[in-house]
């Protein structure tokens, strides 16, 4: 019994990781071709500025609070990379910098609003996202497309790795975000912090932890993260245009509960997140393969997993209570 | 203290060597707060306050509920900012702004209430903050072993890595000593800090506060437990309705006065019997009412035998742990038994979840309430209406009217200090919050009332008023579970008592036996 509560923080952890594999299994099974480290290897190509931005994400609810403007602020990145390039023909080692700047003091302006106005975090990130996506037609309200060299390197360059396979450099970006998210998250105060607060922000506070700082410098993060991936999301799209990254929020979100964290925060796990985008990522590459279906199919699937790993969440909690007060 | 000691209830090992001829060294004031001013809306909650701690001083904090006593320690630390008045660290001013910026400054708290967060381990909720570190990381070896090392030497041995919401209100009181106890500081706070702790703990505990005035720190401890204060305390300094009353050598004043001065009249309540003597009556009034067969759960509580008679006190008594509270949660159907049965009435029922428990005519009235009973953001009058709402059905709504003519009438009876009727219950202070929790389940007039610690952390004055009235209820044939760890209170108010120990249920005292040094020697073993 011990052992078996022990692990129920960890039951969602271990059914995503799970049933990726099965789904990957699936494709196998099914598809010739699928059984591939190169398949694999093209869900992180696909989808590393998702996993960039769903860490960002980890961070904020496991404080407890959302963030629903990142999809807004990738937009607005790469609209306002493309004008910086392209009009004022600046070099990306000027705009890269700039953007990681401009994303994080977005993230910072909303943290001051949602934690020294105590006004809801959904509220201030809703009028971030509509701030960000507005300013994005500001500057054109057409497609900029990217014809920086650097730009086209990085889209088209691939590093290559053994058995034919190759990754692009997103795929690194992304990698050391989530090995940097991970050692935050488990080894410095910082990152304890962060759990604290999602715990009982009450208690943190009288237990002398610096909550107002941790919790502004984690929107912070969060906004220099979708900064980051909205450069990654630049590389792969090579334009800016103010309809980019619609709804992106929300796969971030789905990707993050997928991978074990619950909405109501003190829980989060960075490989959980991984795994939340992967799963993604591999419906998509089964809808591929399989060749009939619409692409929507992967929402349906994503909706459906959501249902079922929130419902797990609330049983596991609804369980947990009545077993309280055991020791 | 001593193994062989380590069961008594009411002796603390008294140490204080105060002697007014001037033996103790000349002190000087760490700590001091000079007319300080705190007002909420519609509360005056402290006027013009003076307080003085002395380095190597344990310094008591006395006052019935909603004096003021944890809002001056808030002011002290930076959690309220106070509306006048000063307060100075070693003759500097300071105005700590935050509970982080007053232990800086050398000033460690434990808050009423359990304030640690429960999804992080034990050893976490320790260290949080100031982690030792190796290389570039946290080390968390170091903080596990630090932990288990602190926590033995509390007498507790528990498994470190765990959430710390797995384990009782108890032990998590006792962490978050421990956190307080480890933070080298000039200054410890301790706000009602062992409200749920055993006599064995508590002497721990006062062992620890002896060293460290030992070693030159102002210790300050509030606590409702007037033994306590006699125990260990040197001086008192007392506060009636936010104002101050006067600062007292423990020594010099009589627990009588030390009472009365707490609550601006005489005090008897203690003096007179609170139970029936007529035993005529018994045979026809005490019809059984509930009746557990072999009820038990496997790693929460042996399978037991328990009758409660209508009219009757049943007091549950044992150690910290010894399954008081399981025991409570099996019969009322919270946890699930896995073999037992149980009858009301004679009649077999099933009680598989609380609701269950309600239909039948119980109720159960909870050790923790900040998680299992108050609504902070509901009024004191939602509070107290929402159990007898929930038993008469969501459709037959009480007129507003009514609702304020009961709550009236039990704010007045147990005399919660509020505001208001609306004042939220999140406002009130921690005993006064008890008292609300009490309230609600009081006038649900059940059939079979469960009380589990209903006086934890209720002034002195209200525990005697508390008390006759579970006594009155019980009179008029309410059966009555009453679960409490303080032995003198059960023996006041039981008719019999069921003895606990380990998860099982060991024997039964009636009549005669009630008195302490059965009741001790049977929980002992001896
Ligand atoms: N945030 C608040 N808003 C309004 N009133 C408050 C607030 N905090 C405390 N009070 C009021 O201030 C008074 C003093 O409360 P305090 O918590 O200091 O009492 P206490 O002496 O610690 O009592 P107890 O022994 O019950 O813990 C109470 O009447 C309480 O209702
Ligand atoms: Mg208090």
């Amino acid at each position: 019994m011990k052992a078996l509560s022990l692990n129920n923080k960890y039951v969602n952890l271990y059914i995503t990781t799970l049933l990726f594999c099965a789904l990957f299994a699936l494709g196998s099974v099914l598809y010739t071709g699928f059984f591939s480290g190169q398949v694999l290897l093209n869900m992180f190509i696909d989808n590393a500025f998702l996993i960039i931005t769903a860490i960002g994400m980890t961070f904020v609810l496991i404080i407890g609070g959302i963030d629903i403007s990142i999809g807004a602020v990738i937009a607005l990145i790469c609209m306002l990379s493309a004008y910086l390039l392209e009009v004022w023909h600046l070099g990306p080692l000027v705009v890269i910098p700039a953007m990681l700047i401009v994303g994080a003091v977005f993230g910072l302006v909303q943290g001051i609003f949602i934690h020294y106005f105590k006004i809801q975090p959904f509220i201030v990130t809703l009028a971030g996202m509509f701030l960000a996506r507005g300013l994005c037609y500001v500057i054109s309200i057409d497609t900029v497309l990217i014809t920086d060299p650097f730009y086209q390197f990085m889209a088209t360059y691939r590093i290559p790795l053994p058995f034919n396979s190759f990754i692009s450099v997103s795929v690194l970006i992304a990698l050391a975000a989530i090995a940097a998210a991970y050692y935050i998250l488990n080894y410095t105060r910082f990152g304890r912090t962060a759990y604290a607060i999602g715990g009982n922000e009450q208690s943190a506070l009288l237990m002398g932890l610096p909550v107002a700082r941790t919790k502004v410098l984690i929107y912070t993060l969060n906004g220099f993260c979708s900064a980051l991936a909205g450069i990654v999301f630049s590389f792969y799209m090579l334009s800016g245009y103010g309809l980019h990254a619609v709804g992106l929020e929300m796969d971030a979100i789905a990707s993050v509960v997928i991978g074990g964290t619950p909405l109501t925060g003190g829980i989060g796990f960075v490989t959980g997140t991984l795994f939340g985008v992967l799963i993604q990522g591999v419906i998509q590459t089964l809808i591929m393969f399989q060749g009939t279906l619409s692409s929507w199919w992967t929402k349906i699937a994503i909706a459906f997993l959501l249902c079922v790993f929130i419902v797990l969440q609330r049983l596991i909690v609804a369980r947990k209570e009545s077993r309280k007060s055991l020791a | 203290m001593t193994g062989g000691s380590g069961f008594t209830f009411l002796e603390y090992p008294i140490h204080h060597d105060f002697s007014p001829e001037g033996k103790v060294p000349v002190m000087s004031s760490i700590l001091t707060a000079k007319g300080i001013c705190k007002y909420f809306p519609g509360v005056k909650a402290l006027q013009n306050v003076d307080f003085e701690l002395q380095a190597g001083e344990i310094h008591c904090l006395m006052g019935e509920n909603g004096a003021g006593k944890s809002t001056l320690i808030k002011v002290l630390t930076g959690v309220e900012v106070s509306d006048a008045g000063e307060v100075c660290l070693e003759r500097k001013k300071i105005a700590p702004s935050s509970p982080q910026q007053a232990q800086q400054l050398g000033i460690s708290t434990v808050y009423q209430e359990v304030n640690l967060c429960l999804n992080l381990s034990v050893a976490e909720n320790i260290f949080i903050g100031r982690e030792p570190r190796k290389y570039c990381g946290i080390d968390w070896k170091e903080i596990n072993r630090r932990s288990r090392v602190l926590l033995a030497n509390m007498n507790l041995d528990i498994d470190v890595t765990q959430p710390l919401g797995r384990y009782s209100v108890a032990i998590q009181q006792m962490v978050a000593i421990a956190r307080a106890l480890d933070i080298s500081a000039k200054v410890l706070i301790l706000d009602e800090p062992t409200s749920s702790l055993d006599a064995t703990e508590v002497n721990k505990l006062f062992e620890v506060m002896q060293k460290l005035k030992q070693q030159g720190l102002g210790i300050i401890f509030v606590t409702h437990f007037i033994e306590q204060v006699y125990a260990v305390s040197d001086r008192i300094t007392i506060l009636r309705n936010g104002e101050l009353v006067g600062v007292y050598d423990t020594a010099a004043l009589p627990r009588v006065q030390l009472i009365a001065k707490m609550m601006g009249k005489a005090f008897d309540g203690f003096e007179a019997s609170i139970k029936k003597t007529a035993a005529g009556s018994e045979a026809e009034e005490h019809a059984g009412f509930l009746a557990v067969r072999g009820l038990g759960c496997r790693g929460s509580i042996s399978p037991f035998d328990l009758e409660v008679n209508n009219g009757e006190v049943l007091g549950i008594v044992g150690l910290l742990g010894s399954g008081r509270t399981e025991l409570a949660r099996i019969i009322f159907g919270i946890d699930r038994a896995d073999s037992g049965e149980v009858l009301i009435k004679g009649q077999k029922v099933k009680l598989v979840c609380p609701a269950d428990a309600i239909r039948h005519g119980l109720a159960y009235c909870p050790e923790n309430r900040k998680t299992e009973g108050i609504i902070d953001t509901l009024s004191v009058r939602e509070n107290i209406i929402l159990a007898l709402q929930a038993k008469r059905g969501w459709g037959k709504y009480i007129p507003r009217k009514k609702q304020e003519e009961i709550a009236n009438k039990y704010v007045n009876l147990l005399r919660i200090k509020t505001a208001g009727l609306e004042q939220l219950v999140g406002n009130l202070s921690g005993g006064n919050q008890q008292k609300v929790i009490l309230a609600r389940w009081l006038i649900t007039m059940p059939s079979l009332l469960i009380l589990d610690e209903p006086t934890r952390g209720i002034d002195v004055g209200t525990k005697a008023e508390i008390q006759k009235l579970i006594r009155a209820l019980a009179a008029e044939g309410m059966a009555v579970i009453f679960i409490s760890s303080e032995l003198d209170e059960s023996i006041r108010c039981c008719d019999r008592m069921a003895v606990l120990r380990d998860r099982s249920k060991i024997a039964e005292l009636s009549g005669q036996e009630i008195e302490e040094q059965v009741i001790m020697q049977t929980i002992a073993g001896v």
